[in-house]
Parts: C-alpha cells; sequence; structure tokens
C-alpha cells in the first residue's frame, strides 16, 4: 500500500514538474522580449573589485549600453581593473545569438526563488560564446545567474540581483566571478620593501576573481552615442 | 656657539659649486624621466600590467597621473642619491685635513663633540634641501603635468591602488622616511671621513658599501636573506615605499589611512636611528682623538 502511495507521489511529482518547466526556446523568447524594451542605458554604479592580488578602493563608474552588444564601463572617478568578461553582463551576448541550441538543465533555487535551468550552445564555431547556462526568474523573465564560456576570456559566472528596474530586465547589483591568471612581475624590477607580509600572501596557481557592481541609478533609451562607448 | 658654527659650515657646504651638481642632477633626472613617460609612459605601464591585459581592461591613462610618475621618480633616484650625500659629507672632516684647515678649525673655542654635531647637523640641512628640491620637482612638477588620479604601486607579486584623497600624507611620510635613511648614509660617511686625511676616500668607500649591500640585498639568496638583509640599512632605506602599500579588508577593498604591516616600517625606522646613532657617536670618539698635530 505504502509502496503505491509512494509512487504515486513520485508520478505527481514528476507529472508536475514536467508540467511547470517552460519549453528552453519559449522562455529564452521571453527573456529577450523583456531585455528587448532597452535598446540603450547608461547606469552610476559603484565598482568593487575582490582579486587576490589587488587592493582596490570602491569607484565610481559609468555603465554605457547600446543595443545588441556593445558595454562599456568608465572609471567616472578613481582607477579600476575592469575585468574584460564583464561585456557578459549585457545578457544579449547570449539571448541575442541567432542560431543555438537551447536545453533545458532542470530547476534550482536561488535565494528561495525557484528558477529553470536552461544550457545554450551556439552552432555557430565563430561566436565568441561557447555556451553558457542561465539560471531564469520564469516569473519575472529574468536570468538570476549565469555561467558563461568564452572562446578568448575563460568563464564567467555572473549572479544578478533585482529590484526598481525588474520590468526592463535590469538588475540592481551584478557580481561577476571569473579565473585570473598569477600576477608576478620579474624580481629586482620593483625594490620592493620586504615588510615581512609578501611572503605569507603570495598567490600561488590560478585564483577565482570577483567584480561587483552596485547600480545606483539608469538612465533608459536616452541614446548613448559613439565616444561614450569608445 | 652651536648655531654659529652651523651656519659656517652650510655657508660652506653651499659656497661649494659641486653642492649645486647634486641639486642640478635631480633636476635634470626628474625632468628626463617625466618627458620619457609623457611620451611612452604608455609602454612603461604595459611592462607592469602586461601579464594581466587579457583578463583586465588596463585604464592606462589613469594610471599615469602625478603620483604614479613622481613614485616611479622616486624609485629611480632615491637609490643613487647616496652618491650625492656621500659627496658633501664624506667631505666633511677629511676635507678640511686634506685642505689643511683642520687645525685651524679644532682652535675655535668649542668642543670638538660640538664642531662634529655641527658638521652632521650641517650634513642633514642638505641631506632635507635635498629632498624638498626633489619633492618640488618630482611631487608639484609631476602633478602640473601629469594631473591627479588614483595612485597605483605595482610590487612583485600584487598591485595596490591608494585613493587620490588618501595619497598626499604618504608621501609626506615617505620624504620624511626617505630624509632619515639619507641622514643615516650622511652619518656613515661623516665617521669615514674622521678617519680619512683625502676626501675622495670616505667618498668612495660610502659609495662602495651601499653598492655592495645593496647588491647582497637584490641577491636575495637565502644565506644573505636570513643573516644580513635584516640588519642591513640598505633593506631598511627602502621603508619608504612601505608608505605605499595598504591592506584591504575581507570584500578587497583597500582601507583609508592603512599602512601593510606598520610595525616594520617602524622597526625599519628605528634601526636606521640606531645606525645614524652608532655611526655619530664613532665619529664623536674619533674626533675626539683624532691627532691633528701630525
Amino acid at each position: 500500500m505504502l509502496r503505491a502511495i509512494f509512487a504515486s507521489l513520485l508520478l505527481l511529482t514528476g507529472f508536475t514538474s514536467v508540467q511547470a518547466a517552460i519549453d528552453p526556446t519559449t522562455l529564452l523568447a521571453g527573456v529577450k522580449k523583456k531585455y528587448d524594451l532597452v535598446n540603450n542605458y547608461s547606469a552610476v554604479a559603484q565598482l568593487k573589485t575582490n582579486v587576490l592580488f589587488i587592493k582596490a578602493p570602491v569607484s565610481l563608474v559609468t555603465i554605457y549600453y547600446r543595443k545588441p552588444d556593445q558595454l562599456k564601463i568608465k572609471n567616472q572617478k578613481g582607477v579600476s581593473f575592469v575585468p574584460k568578461g564583464t561585456v557578459n553582463i549585457n545578457l544579449n551576448n547570449v539571448l541575442g545569438l541567432q542560431n543555438f541550441e537551447a536545453i533545458d538543465a532542470g530547476s534550482a533555487s536561488i535565494d528561495g526563488i525557484n528558477c529553470q535551468i536552461v544550457k545554450v550552445f551556439p552552432i555557430n564555431d565563430a561566436e565568441e560564446i561557447t555556451r553558457a547556462t542561465l539560471y531564469i526568474d520564469p516569473e519575472r523573465l529574468v536570468v538570476l545567474r549565469s555561467l558563461i564560456s568564452t572562446r578568448e576570456n575563460g568563464t564567467y559566472e555572473i549572479q544578478m540581483r533585482y529590484g526598481a528596474y525588474t520590468n526592463w530586465g535590469l538588475p540592481d547589483k551584478v557580481v561577476v566571478e571569473f579565473n585570473t591568471r598569477d600576477f608576478k612581475l620579474p624580481k629586482g624590477t620593483t625594490l620592493d620593501y620586504d615588510n615581512g607580509s609578501t611572503k605569507n600572501n603570495s598567490p600561488k596557481g590560478p585564483q577565482k576573481g570577483k567584480v561587483e557592481i552596485l547600480y545606483k541609478s539608469y538612465l533608459i533609451n536616452k541614446g548613448v552615442t559613439d565616444a561614450q562607448l569608445q | 656657539m652651536f648655531a654659529s658654527i652651523l651656519y659656517i659650515e652650510l655657508f660652506k657646504i653651499f659656497r661649494r659649486p659641486r653642492t649645486y651638481i647634486a641639486f642640478g642632477a635631480i633636476a635634470l633626472i626628474v625632468l628626463l624621466v617625466q618627458f620619457a613617460l609623457r611620451v611612452n609612459g604608455t609602454e612603461f605601464i604595459h611592462f607592469f600590467t602586461d601579464s594581466q591585459a587579457d583578463t583586465f581592461e588596463i585604464p592606462e591613462q589613469q594610471i599615469l597621473n602625478g603620483y604614479f610618475v613622481c613614485v616611479a621618480i622616486l624609485h629611480l633616484i632615491l637609490i643613487h642619491v647616496p652618491l650625492l650625500v656621500a659627496l658633501i659629507a664624506g667631505d666633511m672632516i677629511a676635507g678640511e685635513a686634506q685642505t689643511g684647515t683642520l687645525r685651524m678649525l679644532a682652535a675655535q673655542p668649542t668642543s670638538r663633540t660640538t664642531l662634529l654635531l655641527a658638521k652632521f647637523s650641517a650634513s642633514t640641512v642638505y641631506v632635507i634641501l635635498l629632498l624638498l628640491w626633489m619633492a618640488l620637482f618630482a611631487l608639484f612638477g609631476s602633478l602640473l603635468l601629469f594631473g591627479q588620479e588614483d595612485l597605483v604601486v605595482f610590487r612583485e607579486t600584487d598591485l595596490h591602488i591608494i585613493s587620490q584623497h588618501d595619497v598626499l600624507w604618504r608621501f609626506i611620510g615617505a620624504f620624511i622616511y626617505a630624509a632619515l635613511a639619507l641622514t643615516m648614509i650622511a652619518s656613515m660617511a661623516l665617521f669615514l671621513s674622521v678617519y680619512a686625511e683625502n676626501a675622495l676616500g670616505p667618498i668612495v668607500a660610502t659609495v662602495c658599501i651601499v653598492i655592495v649591500f645593496t647588491i647582497i640585498q637584490q641577491l636575495k639568496v637565502p644565506v644573505f636573506e636570513q643573516t644580513i638583509n635584516p640588519w642591513s640599512f640598505t633593506t631598511h632605506m627602502l621603508g619608504w615605499k612601505g608608505f605605499f602599500y595598504v591592506e584591504k579588508n575581507a570584500e578587497g577593498v583597500t582601507i583609508d589611512g592603512s599602512i601593510e604591516n606598520p610595525m616594520a616600517l617602524l622597526k625599519s625606522g628605528i634601526i636606521l636611528v640606531g645606525y645614524t646613532l652608532f655611526f655619530v657617536s664613532l665619529s664623536v670618539i674619533g674626533y675626539r682623538k683624532k691627532d691633528i698635530l701630525c
């Protein structure tokens, strides 16, 4: 009797999840439709860099975006080392793909929100992106997490949190995780003062770096010039 | 009495044309470095950032600012300034002996200790003026030519970015520390000068000692790193750079006003003061016992 109940429950759960899962291509189209509302934006944001070999203050940046995939982060105040892969915070790099395979990869919970996982594989070999995994909130039609592997710049994990600009598909906070290479200059070039700290903290092997972007304000569809994107 | 002897010694230093060679050389080197960085500064920054060019967008134009140029100049110059200091301090007693004025000097109605301390003080004033001159050209000149921005400091294994509002006091600290280090060199040259009859000897000897210890330090061989380097004055002379090494919090953000391992900086400062007192004391003892009649 118990076996029968358990089997029925399993079947029911499976059936429900099959019912809840939206076709990945349809889901991506829904997300794209939302992102397509934004033709361009300029945003003021705070940028925090957390890389083992970099000690940097919080810097103020302006982010310029223009459809389909032009994105530029410029320092408004302060010097900051922006990872090249942050261009992938603009999801049009993935959503704008014309020729791709999308596979449903199940579901996962992010901050209590049930997300559908979609894996995207470009068919064209010339694409900069080799594959992407998107964690999509099917209710709000926004991407909460993405893992993007690129041909030139390695793999980036991007987490996004939404607030005031959810209707435009624009996040309030973005955290980009990426692989870093060792930073090492030839011995004797910098004639460092030995204060006893470098021996213990020197990074060894590949490390993960993190960049956090906290958006303060957006100016949406007000135009972005070529000069701003230079 | 001390003040009047000091005044006379300063007068003697600044009457000599060779004193101004040091000021001229510093001005020339600073201008040359500024010109070179103005023309090829981007290439200079590439050298430091090349390994990261694939991962990060390198903001070369912002890195190349007045503060960065000043640190680059200090890095290039301060290692050679001991030579310029030795030129003056090494001549203090030996120069008098060579020209035959040492006996006349000792005939003044003051103790030999006062006389020697006045000579040491005059050397210190020279060091400070040299550094002020350097600050004028290297810091203010570079700020004028390259503007202000956050300061990026490159080390062998990491890089530090310091907010521009947190930079100026670090330069003041670095210049004061450099004055301490160069005063130590002046005291060593003065000490050697006491035991020489020819001005060239202590000047060359001072420069040679600095070169030998710099090479030992740069060899980075464990046998020297564990024995000589912790006590070598050349190790601690680089302490001025310590003002540009900052701490970061758990999120990787630099902490304003912080210095990485300030106790190490303090220890280096104490060691340099210790060396200075040691050489000045030996100089006083040597000069008091010096036979000036033969």
